[in-house]
Order: C-alpha cells, then sequence, then structure tokens
C-alpha cells in the first residue's frame, strides 16, 4: 500500500497540473480549490510514506516495475520521507495561501501560474524522493524550468532577474549533468545505492573526483551558497508574493537535502570527509555566507529583499551543519531543513499579506502595523524571534545542535559566526518590529504634524485565506520547537547516514 | 538523595503563561476580568510553589522531565533547596507586584496596559522555570525567554529614551545567550552532562585553561543579567521602564535570574572544590568587591531616584556574588539569604518610588523635601527598606551581611570585610539623605501638609514588603522558611564540596 503512495506523491500533482488549464479555460475560478485539493494528496501520501518509514524502515518504489539499476527507483528512507512531508505541506500552505495573492499581483494569469505552480512542487518533490541520480536531474530541470516561469511573472525587474536566473541556474544544473556523465562512464549506473556499492573501489580515479567537484559547484549555485547565490536575491525578491513564499523556504532546502544525500550516500563520508577537502571549504564558504547575508540584509529598507539576504545566510547554517560532518551537525542541519522552511514560509506569507493589505514592503512605512493587523504581526514577531533563536521556537534548537555540531568538529570560528548571526538576526528583526510596534520616534511626529497621534486605528487584516496559512506556520514555529525532541528521537536520528 | 517525581513544577510555570493568553485574550475591554487572570494566576503560582516546600525541606528533590533529546541533553525541572528558595521568592513578590501593578497602571492611566500584564505574566513564568530547572539546558531556554517577555516591558513607553533602552537591553543580553549557548554548548561535548550537581560536575573534564575560560564566559553570560561591571550599563538605562517592571524585574526576577545563574555556576557547575584548585574565586571576588565599591558611589551621584536605587541594586547583587566567591559556609549562607533579604527590601523601595511618581509626579532625589508629611506611609516604608539595605538590625539586611562578614573572616580575607563596611557605608550615605529630607526638611510648596497618600492598591503592598523586611530581621525563618532553605542548599554544596 505504502508503494502506491510513494508514486501518488509524484504523479498526482504531475497529471492534475495538465488539468489546470482545462479547467481553467472552463471555469478560471475552480482553479484554486482543485490545486489545494490535489495538493493534500501529496501531503497525506508522504505522511503515510513517513508513517511507514518509521514503522518499517526505509524501503524503495519501483517506478513501472522496471527492476534498478537499470529501471528508476524512488528511495524512501528517514531523510527523504521528512524532506517530503516539508516539502508538501508548505506547498500546500503556499497554495491556501495564494487565492487572494494571485488575484490582486496577476489575475490575468491565474491559469498559467497554478499550471506552474503544480509542476514546480512535482519538481522539487521529485528531487527528494528519487533515487536515481539522472531522474533527479530531469526533476531539478521541471522545478528550475516552472520556477524560472514563475517568477517572470512577477513585478518590474523580474523579467531581468528570471533572466540572470536561467543562466546561472542552467550553468549549475550543466555542472550536475557532467558530474552525472562523467560518473557514469566510470561507473555504467546512475542509480544512487549501486553508485554507492560501485564507487569506493573507484575513489582514487581522477574522473570520480572532477565528477565530485561538477556536484559540489553545481549543488552551490542551485543552493545559492555564497559565492554562488548572485542569482537568488533579485530573483525571489521580484517573484509574486505567492512564489516567493514557495520557492524561498523550498528550493534552497531541497538542493541543501541533495548535496547531504550526494555527499553522504552516494559518496561515502569516508571519501567526502576524508579524501577531498570539500568540508572546510563548504564551511568557510558558508561563514561567509553567514556574514555576506547578514550584512547586505542589514543595508536593506525592503523588508522582502531583506528576507531575502536572510535566506542567504540560513543556507550557510545548514552547509555548516553539513560539513562540520558529525552527528550533532547534520542533526542541526537536517532539523534546521524543516526549521527554516517554516520560518522562512511564515515570513514570506507575512509580507506578501502585508504588501497586500498596505501596498508597501518598506520597513519604515510598517508603522501601526500591530493595531491593523495583530495577527499577521504576532506570527512575524514570533517567527522573528525564533530566526534569533529564542526558545522554545524552533530557530533555538537547530541553532543549539549545529553549535554543537562546530564544537565538536573543533571548529570556533564556525560557531563564532553562528552565534554573529544570531546578534544579525536580532538587529534586523527587532528594527521591523519596532517599526510596527512603537509609535514613530519624534521626527515622524513632526512631519505629520502631530494629527496622526490620536488617529483611531482600524483593525484590517489579512483575508481569511492569508492569515490561516501564516497563522498554521507561526503555530508550526513554536510547536516544532517543543516538539523537537520528539521529532529527533524519531526522524531525524536515523535520517543520519549510519556513519556518523 | 530522595527524589520525588511531580508535574507540579510543570503547573507552577504553566499557571502564570496561560494567564498570559488568557490576559490577552481577554484585552483592553473587560479590564477587571483581566486583572482578575493576574491576580489568580498569581496566587495560584504561590500555592503550587510554596506546597512543594515541605517536600524540599525534607531533603528530598522533585522532579519533572519536559522532554529528552539525546542522552544526557533534555529539558527537566528539578526543585532543590536553592531553586525553591528563589522560586518563593519570586512568585511570592509577584502576588505584592500584582496588586501594585493594578494601582500603578490605573493610576497613570498607561497604555497598552494587556501587553504591560502579558509580558509581566510571562516574566514570571520563565523566572519560576529558572529557578526550577535541573540543567543549564533548561536554563538557558527560560532565560532566554525571560530576556524576550521583559523587552516589551522595558520599552513600555514607546518613547525614544524607553527604545533606545530596549536596544540596548537586547544589545547587551543577546550577546550575554550566545555566549552562554556557547558555553553550555562546550560544557555537554566535555562531560555529557549538563545537569546542576550540588558542589560542582566539571571538575576533571578539561584543562585548567579551559575551564577558566569557560567559567568566564558563564559569568559574563549570566553577569550581563546581574549587572556586574563592566556589564552593568543596561541596567541603570532600563529604568525608563514602568516603576512597578523595575520593583520585581530589576529588584527580583532579571537581575536575580542572572545572580541566581552565577550561583548556579559557581556553586553547581564548578563547585567550591574545583574553584579552589583554579584559583579564580578570589578574582571573581575582588571583581565583584570593585562592583560593590564603584556603583556604591555611582549611587551617590545620581539625582533620579530609579536610578540610584539601580546602582544600589547593582551594588548589592554583587554582594551576593561576593558571598558565593568567598566559597566558606557563613559567606555563602549571607549571599543566599541576601537575594531573599533583598528582593524584599528592594521591591519596597521601587514600589516607594512608584507610589511618588504617581502621586506626585517626581523622580528626583532633590524633589522630595518634606514629602514624609504627606505621605507617611509610603516614605516610612522607603525608610525601613533603606535602613534595612544598610544593614543596621533589626532589618533583615543586617542578616545578610553578619553572614558575609563572617564569611569573609573565615576565609581569611579582612579585606571583603572592609569592602562590606565601605558599602554599608556608602548604602546610609546615599539612602539617608532621601529619608533626613523628606521627614526632617521644611516642605516643598507642592507638598500638601496632610495626609495625601497613593492609591491602596500601591501603599498596601508596599506597606506588607516593609514589615516583611522587618519580620525577617528578627525571625530569619518567618513564613517563607528562607533560612531553612538556605541552609539546607549550603548543607547540599558543602556536604560534596
Amino acid at each position: 500500500m505504502a508503494d502506491q503512495f510513494a508514486a501518488l506523491i509524484i504523479v498526482v500533482p504531475l497529471i492534475a497540473s495538465l488539468f489546470v488549464p482545462v479547467i481553467g479555460w472552463w471555469k478560471k475560478r475552480l482553479c484554486y480549490p482543485w490545486v489545494v485539493a490535489v495538493l493534500v494528496i501529496p501531503l497525506i501520501s508522504s505522511l503515510s510514506v513517513l508513517n511507514t518509514v518509521m514503522t518499517t524502515g526505509k524501503f524503495s518504489y519501483r517506478l513501472g516495475g522496471w527492476a534498478p539499476p537499470w529501471g528508476i527507483e524512488y528511495m524512501l528512507d528517514h531523510l527523504s520521507a521528512f524532506v517530503l512531508v516539508i516539502v508538501s505541506s508548505i506547498s500546500l500552505i503556499v497554495a491556501i495561501y495564494s487565492k487572494k495573492s494571485i488575484e490582486d499581483n496577476l489575475p490575468e494569469k491565474t491559469v498559467p501560474f497554478y499550471t506552474l505552480f503544480l509542476l514546480l512542487v512535482t519538481g522539487l518533490m521529485g528531487i527528494v524522493i528519487t533515487g536515481d541520480v539522472f531522474n533527479l536531474f530531469v526533476f531539478l530541470e521541471i522545478s528550475a524550468l516552472s520556477c524560472y516561469a514563475l517568477i517572470a511573472i512577477g513585478e518590474e525587474g523580474a523579467p531581468m532577474a528570471t533572466f540572470n536566473y536561467i543562466i546561472i541556474g542552467t550553468i549549475g544544473a550543466c555542472f550536475y549533468l557532467l558530474g552525472i556523465g562523467y560518473l557514469y562512464i566510470a561507473t555504467g549506473s546512475l542509480n544512487m545505492a549501486d553508485l554507492a556499492n560501485i564507487l569506493p573501489d573507484l575513489y582514487h580515479s581522477k574522473v570520480i573526483l572532477v565528477a565530485f567537484a561538477f556536484f559540489t559547484v553545481g549543488l552551490a549555485i542551485k543552493a545559492g551558497l555564497f559565492p554562488l547565490h548572485t542569482w537568488l536575491p533579485d530573483a525571489y525578491c521580484t517573484a509574486p508574493s505567492a512564489v516567493s513564499a514557495l520557492i524561498a523556504p523550498l528550493m534552497t532546502k531541497v538542493a541543501a537535502y541533495v548535496m547531504i544525500r550526494l555527499l553522504f550516500t552516494v559518496f561515502q563520508p569516508n571519501f567526502s570527509v576524508n579524501m577531498v577537502p570539500v568540508m572546510p571549504i563548504l564551511g568557510w564558504l558558508s561563514v561567509m555566507a553567514i556574514f555576506w547575508g547578514g550584512i547586505k540584509a542589514l543595508a536593506q529598507t525592503d523588508l522582502k529583499r531583506m528576507l531575502v539576504y536572510v535566506v542567504v545566510a540560513e543556507v550557510g547554517y545548514i552547509v555548516i551543519g553539513v560539513s562540520v560532518a558529525n552527528r550533532m551537525g547534520l542533526t542541526g542541519a537536517i532539523l534546521h531543513i524543516m526549521n527554516d522552511a517554516v520560518m522562512m514560509a511564515c515570513l514570506f506569507l507575512v509580507v506578501g499579506a502585508i504588501l497586500y493589505k498596505t501596498g508597501t514592503r518598506e520597513i519604515q512605512q510598517l508603522r501601526h502595523l500591530n493595531k491593523k493587523m495583530p495577527f499577521t504581526m504576532a506570527a512575524f514577531t514570533i517567527t522573528a524571534l525564533s530566526m534569533v533563536g529564542i526558545p522554545p521556537a524552533c530557530g533555538f534548537f537547530s541553532k543549539w545542535y549545529l553549535i554543537l555540531g562546530t564544537i565538536e568538529a573543533g571548529q570556533w570560528v564556525w560557531a563564532a559566526a553562528l552565534l554573529c548571526s544570531s546578534l544579525i538576526n536580532a538587529v534586523l528583526f527587532f528594527r521591523v518590529i519596532e517599526c510596527a510596534y512603537l509609535k514613530p520616534m519624534e521626527p515622524a511626529y513632526a512631519l505629520n504634524g502631530g494629527e496622526t497621534k490620536h488617529e483611531e486605528i482600524q483593525r484590517d487584516e489579512a483575508p481569511l485565506t492569508m492569515l490561516v496559512p501564516i497563522v498554521i506556520t507561526a503555530a508550526g514555529v513554536i510547536l516544532l520547537g517543543i516538539f523537537s525532541g520528539k521529532i529527533i528521537s524519531s526522524v531525524i536520528q536515523f535520517a543520519v547516514p549510519a556513519s556518523f | 538523595m530522595d527524589v520525588l517525581y511531580s508535574s507540579r513544577p510543570l503547573w507552577a510555570v504553566l499557571v502564570s503563561m496561560i494567564a498570559a493568553f488568557l490576559i490577552l485574550a481577554t484585552g483592553e475591554k473587560n479590564r477587571n476580568i483581566r486583572e482578575s487572570w493576574t491576580i489568580m494566576a498569581a496566587l495560584a503560582k504561590f500555592l503550587i510553589v510554596f506546597s512543594m516546600v515541605p517536600v524540599i525541606l525534607q531533603g528530598k528533590v522533585i522532579e519533572y522531565t519536559i522532554v529528552t533529546f539525546y542522552p544526557g541533553l533534555l529539558l527537566q525541572f528539578r526543585i532543590d533547596a536553592f531553586g525553591m528558595l528563589f522560586g518563593v521568592i519570586a512568585s511570592s513578590l509577584w502576588i505584592a507586584t500584582s496588586f501594585y501593578s493594578i494601582g500603578y497602571v490605573r493610576g497613570l492611566n498607561e497604555h497598552a496596559q494587556t501587553r504591560y500584564f502579558f509580558a509581566f505574566a510571562m516574566c514570571l513564568s520563565s523566572t519560576i522555570g529558572i529557578a526550577f530547572s535541573a540543567n543549564l539546558l533548561t536554563f538557558l531556554v527560560f532565560y532566554e525567554i525571560l530576556t524576550i517577555a521583559t523587552y516589551p516591558l522595558v520599552i513600555h513607553k514607546e518613547s525614544k529614551e524607553g527604545i533606545m533602552g530596549g536596544r540596548k537591553y537586547l544589545a547587551y543580553t543577546l550577546t550575554a545567550g550566545c555566549v552562554l549557548l556557547f558555553a553550555i554548548g562546550m560544557i555537554y561535548y566535555m562531560t555529557g552532562t549538563l545537569d546542576f550537581k550540588a558542589g560542582g560536575f566539571i571538575a576533571g573534564s578539561g584543562s585548567s585553561t579551559v575551564l577558566i575560560m569557560l567559567f568566564a564566559m558563564l559569568i559574563f553570560g549570566f553577569g550581563v543579567k546581574a549587572g556586574i561591571m563592566p556589564m552593568h550599563e543596561w541596567l541603570p538605562t532600563a529604568m525608563v521602564a514602568p516603576t512597578p517592571v523595575s520593583a520585581l524585574l530589576h529588584a527580583v526576577a532579571v537581575v536575580k535570574a542572572g545572580v541566581f545563574g552565577c550561583l548556579r555556576v559557581i556553586l553547581y557547575v564548578f563547585g567550591p572544590g574545583l574553584l579552589h584548585d583554579l584559583g579564580i574565586w578570589l578574582i571573581m571576588a575582588y571583581i565583584a568587591s570593585f562592583t560593590i565599591v564603584v556603583a556604591g558611589f555611582l549611587a551617590l551621584g545620581q539625582d533620579h531616584l530609579k536610578r540610584r536605587l539601580a546602582f544600589s541594586t547593582i551594588n548589592n547583587l554583587a554582594m551576593i556574588v561576593v558571598g558565593a566567591a568567598l566559597l566558606t559556609k557563613s559567606s555563602m549562607t549571607g549571599g543566599i539569604i541576601h537575594m531573599a533579604n533583598h528582593a524584599f527590601m528592594k521591591i519596597t523601595l521601587f514600589f516607594c518610588a512608584g507610589a511618588i511618581h504617581v502621586k506626585m509626579h517626581k523622580d528626583y532625589v532633590s524633589q522630595l523635601d518634606g514629602l514624609g508629611r504627606q505621605m507617611p506611609l509610603t516614605m516610612g516604608a522607603f525608610a525601613i527598606g533603606a535602613i534595612g539595605l544598610s544593614g543596621i538590625p533589626p532589618m533583615s539586611g543586617f542578616i545578610s551581611k553578619w553572614f558575609l562578614c563572617l564569611g569573609a573572616l573565615e576565609a581569611n580575607q579582612i579585606i571583603f570585610l572592609f569592602v562590606f563596611m565601605t558599602s554599608a557605608m556608602l548604602d546610609v550615605a546615599f539612602f539617608f539623605p532621601i529619608i533626613y529630607n523628606s521627614f526632617f526638611k521644611k516642605p516643598l510648596d507642592d507638598v500638601a501638609p496632610h495626609f495625601d497618600e497613593a492609591p491602596m492598591f500601591m501603599v498596601i503592598p508596599l506597606v506588607i514588603t516593609a514589615l516583611l523586611s522587618i519580620v525577617f530581621g528578627i525571625v530569619p525563618d518567618a513564613f517563607f522558611r528562607f533560612f531553612s532553605l538556605t541552609s539546607l542548599a549550603v548543607q547540599n554544596i558543602m556536604g560534596v564540596g
């Protein structure tokens, strides 16, 4: 039974996306319920898959019944099932949210939007579920191409940003494809499990080393790791709200997942950690990502653009957890994939709601927002505290494990970078909170002639379809923090490669 | 040691957190219902905490595990005598402060009262969490919650000054939180456990250089909240907060949490034995003594009443730290019991400052001439608190000073005796002019010549806390069993170290 669920995760959104134009041609407003209804199925399926994995251990699904290594295989272990649940739940939440945002932003483009939306989700889930490196490339391209199109329908400047993204994203995909080519030449296999068996004998081959290098660079581009992140800020920032809320939490996280997969499943940790100096390089790049993202974020006056740079920094968090290459660090990294996905989803949803209601994203213009949109701002505050790393919100716990990981690895500078990053986040987010919650300071009074002082501020909350997803993610931030112990003991500790 | 498993510690923490959300849900429209949540939670919390005192006094500990992450890494409550002492102080004074707060915010018709009471309840929740923490991780979790829960109170006025004070507060405390996180991670990596143990648990787990570094980090992390110099800067700035906030948070919850953390580190993480071996106890004591004296002198120069009290707080907290750092039986007793005594006396003083602010709108020492005639209860209570803090019998301050001085002698460090004496002199020097001016000087024009006190909601709590400071001076073990708890805690520590 669980086997079928594994197939449903991919098949349902893929087929459903082709139906969206048909439905849209018939009745445009039915697209939204269709997409939401469709996305429930992958969520249920991935939960069921996770349940199966937790009770009976990992299993694989042979697509079309072809036996691996020739046929394509879906590999479902703790790690992929866990990430699948994250991807499917975030995409459902964002789909629910998208209604008003799309009506407002892109009334003409509802149909293509939802088609691409489903394709993007299919691609992301395919990347996670597949056990075949070439199939992974296919899904990578599906997600990337639909993502380019989704970003390009955004605000002014989006086509240019998309163009940048296409160029760099395609280079990344090419690197990845070249890596696959080299592996295939050397081993004759594309199946991950099969590769993992064959590769150890070839670890000293130059071909494998080059393939490994291509993989690493290609994925670093896809994950937006400094200094290969340059495509990311513009693309994420100019995309429509609903799109940024989907790609900001998921795209980079999924790339980070693939990185863990390739570094520690396809290649053995023994190779990735001891035989090539990739871990220190990734680690130091992440440190730079954290500082660069943080500093750039500090310089922004536009809330969304600030968050986009925070995404750059957060990628650094996850990659640091990977590059310390020990149990604690990887626990932190995997936990942070989840936490960051939820936090970023919440923050970008909030930004979208603010934009929808007030028409601005300028931090300075968020005044009195706590009165206008109390629930939205409460959600923002909770998530902001989580980003700073205040318990019991989830951000604290991933930070804690990441720090433990860096301590165990003896990487003091990395630990310091993580700690500094929380402080940078504190400055970033408290600046926003101050603007939104506290009365304007003296000069602003003078500008308004003191008239706004006694103005009664009406509550003007975001519509329910927006508010509910926001509240769910914010509650998720707290609950995932409180239950992080449970999540670690039942899923993540098995998701960390066994050799650690 | 007997362990009693019970969920009472959890409820003690949760009750005010639940109340906080009820307060939020009730909102501004039903003020009386909202306030009744505060009062009910305060009473319930105190009853729950106090119901556990007899168990603790029998020498048992009460334990409750919230969640386990990895072996040795868990969120857990374990109440020992020391934690109980802090729990009782915080929960009993919350009752007084709740009533007082109601009088204060209504007296001044403050804005954002819901937020105020919400944050207050959250603060108390985390303070009790800190008191009952079984290990450093749990401690850190609640310590960070406390940091954030206090922020809305510090910036309550939303003036430029308040916002700047809030920023400074966050800059200091969040940095401290980061340092703590790192140090605690180190300790976990080195020892595989984070559980507090009377007499310390990390001896022998690393080289002395590493241990000294860790000690410095932990003391820095907790010392920021405790206002140990040079990390005290935020405390006087944060006095822009409303007075009940200053009263409870700066005399009881926040700064006491810092001091409580310092004492936990000194006595329960490192332990007297290890600190003697490392030889850092004396350095610690000197640094804190420096704080005592300098804070005393700085207090002399403050005209703003609350800032003067803030420096007096810094002075007294450092005294508690010195008591622990001297590592003798009497000095520890003195230090720990001073946590309780100082709390009651200092909260009285802050309450008085608030009452004066509400009634007379006066904030400066130089404006208090003759006020004793109009507000005899308030100024009388102020006099009691001030006399007590100067260490004059029969107030409770004398008890702690006596033990601290004995401790200095036991440790063969006569210099600290002089530090305590100097501090007492300075206390007299910066408090007595206030008493003198208010009772013996010619009243200022705006002082009414007849009895005209602040609202009863404010006066009654401050009279009660003032009376309690006298009672604790005569019978240190009265009502709350502070003295028994203290000696039990000291016994536990000395029994091992």
